[in-house]
């Protein structure tokens, strides 16, 4: 079977869209995200989207095969919060590895079975690992600016146990995500290294997806997207991209830069455009396919999808507009400084 | 579509990025933010100003630092602590934290603290081999995770790289680990090839700087996607002081050192001159210095120097007290020790006074009484006193050749007028002495300078003098006292000995005791009796003072001697009575109850090699870790534990004076390589006998080692120890083996004769204090690695210096001499199983004290029940066993190990 190198040198890939968007569509209230199994859990639940692999498993792998469906190649499993750190707000720190475990078990149930179908699309489980609820370089408190409500430490070894859970689930590929914090990113990248040492197993493919915030081209943690690259290139990743806060439109400017700095393949997939006066993203499917066909033709790109607001039916648009577009071409790295 | 061309330069980041491109200028990395560069800063971040400590890396950026070096390697920080709030704080600071950070330590812990703070792309300062490839490589992998270039530096088990070939070789082989086994890319590789210090008088530092360029080039060459940095200030450190010089020295070593490949350095990015703006003289000279052009570079450099006059840059001093009157001016350096004016205070004072001994006699002495009241007060410590006592050395000598000349025109007037010249001797002299076959002074130079600056004129006969030479110097001289110093026990008999001989040639002035091994008691006991017209046991050089001013009293002598006999007599009486108190086992009952050792289940450690292995040299800076500070205060009679004495509420102040002080020579001795430490160890198979006798088979055939036994009773169950209970009895088949060790500090004689020209005592004692420290820093890390290595019978050890100091490590290292073994003469079967005279330069003096001072030797003893005890005291029966056992005769073994009988011999 082809693996997700083969593929990539053939051609552009498509990651899935939102997973928020589409369990918004479901409705669910509180008792649907309790299910029987935490029908008395102390604290409420609505909301907590990633513990649906436990309770509503159906559903996950129901929004899973719509981004197969559509034409993903890769799709990313419901785990954005699954660490002990974010855990903690619902006083679930002791499902997170359970957590991961599932949501890898399901989506990759759901790849394997569209691979079947179609040996020739091989189809990809990316264990998704979301930035989490606090922040290794910013201080929570103004007037304590060396202030920090977590370690190094404890974030390295929360993202360790949701690595671990990631990659025995099945994961085929990990993928640390809306980065706006690079240490935190950092501490993920140490997590993931520690894990494949400890278990002496290959290390699997990283992908890292950083997030501009606004026009300051600038990450949350304020490092420009260059000194963000630099930062994580130690990863060796498979890919650098961008996701996240803004829509392609303003995405262009640092997904062409990245795709001139960067040794290897770029990803990006930028939301449903900007909200709206609702906070509803209401950028049309081919709307967003444009812009990301013309990323494709530029060069910049060897996997485009969506983010916050878009949709399958997004992602079916993206997919067919990049079809018959050839991949950027992974860089020639020198051995020679001139 | 063509693919996008990286190349592969050195990527670094803060909140923006840093690329070194081919045609990047020399990146300055910016050095303040460093504790132990920056005094400065160290004290904002003792003080947690941390705020202010911001403003200085701000002030580093602004005057255009490209990359920021923060360190916090102070004894008194926590350094993991202070490295981390300040790199989070500083990450609030957009405009500082846009530069990458290079974190140096040469602790990695706190490495790693400050890599968890910074989202960029760190520099690590500095990895090395030193420890050996293993921690390399764990370090190496360390840094790699958290995405750092690292700094290497020339540097591997055998020591820092000061060749041109080592320099290169060490770096090709930790570039050949990096890439090959950790997955390091050749551009997050920087060298540090080692800039020492040059011009410094001595000839082999001459082409230090050559052979950091040649090293450069050889590099680039072969690794060329790697870069080199450095800390350029150590090449100017002879030049402390001098800034001018120094900033010249920096810009002409860059010059050369960039255009060979020198990629980054650390360096004051404020304070760099232009090369071409340097003065043309200068520059020629640092030229030829730096280039090491011709042998008399250094000098002329040197005499140059002297003439460019030092702006303050830095610290402006409290200098009010220089409008004083000369007669303050001279009160205030001695009191506070400022040597810097005190050549031109002096002769401004003897134009003023009619004659130059006046001086002496009116304003220094008036200084020294106020010094001495002081400390005897209790407001001023040992180490303030010998900085006085150097200001008022250096006074003396700029007044001694007026003196002499004065001297000279009144003996050449009496001899013209046929009258006598009835001058007096001055001062009342003092003689001092180590006595024979002893080689430490360190207390006795202490309580040199202590009475020095009491008035008294010393004569001091240094290390090893024999009583002959004692007696004829002191009546030669019309010494007013004499006074005995001695270390190790056997000087206690030599000084019985002196004692007996005053007596014999009827000697009438007192006679002082003193030293690490002297005690009352035994003064009372032993030698106070030889001897009647006084003698007296001085326990520190601030007794001193008392004691010699009670006895040169004609009035107070008399009381003072009648009080001291008596009390000596009482604990001569109380010492008898004791000793009737304790019981004793007869040898026989003693030596069964041994320790109780299950030797079936013990499994013997072979020792990594059979024989021995010389350390001809071994790098200061891995030593220096393994210091314990503890004693050092001590020899200065600064009483505490260490580090808690540097915060104590009364000599706080001074200990940490002082501590800053021992840092900067241990920084210079480490740096310039002025001391050599030098080892053997040496294993070997070795059975006991079942008694008090271990065999041990060398490879000039078995030798007997011979061991003492506990005697006094004990409670039941507590069995009566002897070192040979630890090393398996033959009968048991189990093959054992036994260590044994000398290691010595080589190379302190210039230093010290150095600072004896500059009558710089305080450097002189600190030397020599450090040295001895440094002697047994060395044996503890040789041990060390004894347990972890080269025995290897603890492999798994992880004790930090805190718990060695502490002994809590398995296995010990007793030396003949000490407690456990008291009987020295068996250091020499020690000496010649290590052929440790000829392979480390040791030698042992008639009373087995070993020379150089800073020596230490012993035997190891792996087995996890051995422990250190003390022998105490012992009866006849065993020591007429033991002089049989050993083959010598009763009274001369009885003469060795008086100290420990019970008995009267």
């Amino acid at each position: 079977m082809k693996t997700i190198y083969d593929v990539l040198k053939e051609r552009i890939l498509i990651i899935d869209g939102a997973m928020g968007t589409m369990i918004q569509r479901h409705k669910l209230e509180e008792k649907d995200y309790r299910g029987e199994r935490f029908k008395d859990w102390a604290t409420d639940l609505k909301g907590n989207n990633d513990l649906l692999c436990l309770t509503q498993p159906d559903i996950i792998e129901g929004i899973h095969r719509q981004y197969l469906d559509a034409g993903a190649d890769i799709i990313e499993t419901n785990t954005f919060n699954s660490q002990r750190i974010s855990m903690a707000d619902y006083h679930m720190e002791e499902l997170s590895y359970e957590l991961n475990i599932a949501a890898a078990k399901i989506a990759k149930k759901a790849a394997a079975d569209f691979t079947a179908r179609n040996p020739d699309k091989p189809r990809f489980v990316a264990g998704a690992i979301g930035p989490m609820s606090k922040t290794l370089s910013l201080s929570p408190d103004v007037n304590n600016p060396g202030f920090r409500s977590v370690t190094f430490d404890e974030v390295t070894s929360a993202y360790y146990e949701q690595v671990k859970g990631l990659v025995e689930g099945g994961a085929d590929l990990l993928l640390i995500e809306t980065i706006f914090d690079t240490l935190n990113a950092k501490a993920a990248i140490f997590a993931i290294k520690k894990y494949f040492r400890d278990t002496h197993q290959p290390e699997l493919p990283i992908s890292i997806s950083g997030t501009i915030t606004d026009a300051s081209g600038r990450t949350l943690s304020g490092q420009t997207l260059e000194a963000f690259y630099v930062s994580v290139m130690h990863a060796r990743p498979l890919s650098i991209g961008l996701n996240c806060a803004l829509g392609a439109n303003e995405m262009r400017a640092h997904i062409e830069e990245l795709s001139q700095i960067a040794s290897c393949y770029t990803s990006a997939y930028p939301n449903a455009g900007l909200p709206n006066a609702m906070g509803e993203y209401d950028e049309q499917p081919e709307e967003t396919a444009h812009f990301i066909e013309e990323w494709a033709e530029n060069g910049f790109v060897n996997i485009v999808g969506g983010c916050c607001g878009t949709t399958p039916d997004h992602i079916r648009h993206i997919a067919q507009h990049v079809a018959a577009i050839k991949p950027r071409l992974l860089p020639v790295v020198e051995k020679e400084l001139v | 579509m063509t693919a996008v061309s990286i190349k592969p330069f050195l990527r670094l980041s803060g909140l923006e990025p840093l690329v070194l491109r081919p045609l990047t200028n020399f990146v300055n990395v910016g050095e303040r933010t460093n504790v132990t560069g920056s005094k400065k800063f160290a004290r904002l971040i003792r003080d947690n100003k941390y705020e202010e400590a911001l403003s200085v890396a701000r002030q580093q950026v602004e005057s255009g630092a490209q990359i920021l070096d923060v360190n916090m390697d102070d004894a008194l920080l926590d350094g993991e602590k202070a490295m981390q709030t300040f790199l989070n704080l500083l990450q609030a600071e957009p405009d500082i934290a846009k530069i990458p950070i290079m974190i140096d330590s040469s602790k990695f812990a706190i490495i790693e603290a400050g890599l968890k703070c910074v989202q960029g792309k760190c520099i690590v300062n500095s990895i090395s081999m030193k420890e050996g490839e293993e921690k390399f490589i764990e370090q190496a992998i360390i840094c790699r995770s958290y995405g750092a270039a690292v700094i290497v530096m020339a540097f591997d088990e055998n020591g820092q790289a000061d060749t041109l070939r080592k320099k290169v070789d060490i770096s090709w082989r930790a570039y050949k680990i990096l890439t090959e086994q950790v997955g390091f890319d050749p551009e997050d590789i920087i060298f540090d090839p080692n800039i020492f210090a040059i011009a410094t008088g001595i000839e082999e530092h001459n082409n230090y700087a050559v052979d950091f360029i040649e090293a450069i080039k050889e590099i680039k060459q072969k690794m060329p996607l790697t870069r080199i940095s450095g800390g350029v200030s150590n090449i100017s450190f002879s030049f402390r002081g001098n800034e001018p010089v120094r900033e010249a020295m920096h810009s002409v070593f860059l010059y050369y050192a960039v255009k060979a490949g020198m990629d980054m350095g650390i360096v004051n990015a404020g304070q760099l001159v232009v090369y071409d703006e340097i003065e043309p003289k200068l520059r020629q000279l640092c030229e030829d210095v730096i280039l090491n052009k011709n042998p008399e570079a250094t000098d002329q450099l040197l005499a140059f120097a002297a003439t460019v006059k030092a702006k303050d840059k830095e610290e402006v001093k409290d200098e009010a007290w220089r409008r004083g009157t000369v007669e303050e001016r001279l009160k205030h350096a001695l009191v506070n020790g400022i040597t810097e004016y005190i050549d031109a205070d002096t002769e401004e004072a003897r134009q003023k006074y009619p004659k130059p001994l006046e001086v002496i006699e009116g304003p220094l002495m008036a200084g020294m009484d106020v010094v001495g009241d002081l400390f005897g007060s209790g407001k001023m410590f040992l180490p303030q006193v010998v900085k006085s006592a150097r200001v008022m050395k250096k006074s003396v000598a700029v007044l001694t050749p007026y003196i002499e000349q004065e001297k000279e025109e009144r003996r050449l007037a009496h001899l013209a007028a046929g009258t006598v010249n009835l001058e007096g001797a001055g001062a009342a002299k003092i003689l001092l002495a180590t006595v024979k076959g002893d080689v430490h002074d360190i207390g006795k130079n202490i309580v040199g300078v202590v009475l020095g600056c009491n008035g008294y004129d010393i004569i001091d006969l240094g290390v090893m003098v024999p009583t002959d030479k004692i007696l004829e110097t002191a009546k030669r001289e019309k010494v007013a006292a004499i006074g005995l110093s001695g270390l190790i026990t056997p000087s206690l008999d030599e000084m019985v000995h002196v004692a007996r001989e005053m007596k014999r040639q009827d000697f009438q002035v007192p006679l002082l005791i003193g030293g690490a091994t002297t005690s009352r008691m035994h003064t009372a006991v032993k030698i106070a009796p030889e001897f009647d017209r006084g003698v007296v046991h001085v326990l520190d050089a601030s007794r001193s003072v008392t004691v010699v001013g009670s006895l040169l009293n004609a009035e107070q002598k008399p009381e003072f001697l009648r009080s001291i006999t008596v009390e000596y007599q009482k604990l001569k009486e109380d010492f008898a009575n004791k000793r009737t108190a304790k019981q004793y086992l007869s040898f026989g009952k003693a030596q069964e109850n041994k320790v109780a050792i299950d030797w079936g289940t013990f499994k013997p450690v072979e020792p990594g090699f059979i024989g021995t292995k010389v350390f001809d040299g071994y790098d200061l800076a891995a030593i220096v870790p393994y210091v314990d500070w503890g004693p050092f205060f001590i020899a200065w009679e600064l009483h505490g534990k260490f580090p808690q004495i540097l915060q104590d509420a009364t000599v706080g102040k001074e200990a940490t004076k002082l501590y800053n002080d021992a840092q900067e020579l241990l920084a210079a001795i480490v740096r310039e390589k002025w001391l050599k430490p030098r080892g053997v160890i040496g294993f070997w198979p070795a059975n006991s006998d079942a008694k008090d006798t271990v065999v041990v088979e060398t490879g000039e055939g078995p030798v007997h080692l011979e061991f003492l036994r506990q005697q006094i009773k004990k409670a039941a169950g507590q069995p009566n120890i002897s070192l040979s209970d630890f090393i398996a009895p033959a009968a048991t088949g189990k093959k054992d083996h036994l260590g044994a060790f000398v290691v010595s500090i080589e190379g302190i004689e210039p230093h010290i004769k150095r600072f004896e020209a500059a009558y710089d005592d305080y450097n002189k004692i600190m030397l020599q204090a450090l040295a001895d420290r440094l002697a047994e820093a060395f044996t503890e890390l040789l041990h060390e690695k004894v347990r972890k290595e080269y025995w290897g019978y603890a492999q798994e050890e992880h004790l930090g210096a805190e718990a060695l100091i502490k002994e809590e490590y398995m296995g010990i290292r007793p030396a003949p001499g000490y407690p456990a073994c008291p009987d020295h003469t068996e250091k020499i079967k020690l000496f010649a199983m290590l052929d440790a005279t000829n392979q480390t330069g040791t030698i042992l003096t008639e009373s087995l004290a070993m020379f150089p001072a800073s020596s230490v030797s012993g035997w190891y003893f792996a087995h996890p029940a051995s422990k250190y005890f003390g022998v105490g005291k012992i009866e006849k029966d065993q020591v007429v066993n033991y002089a049989a056992r050993k083959g010598m005769p009763l009274e001369e073994i009885e003469r060795w190990l008086r100290p420990v009988l019970e008995y009267d011999a």
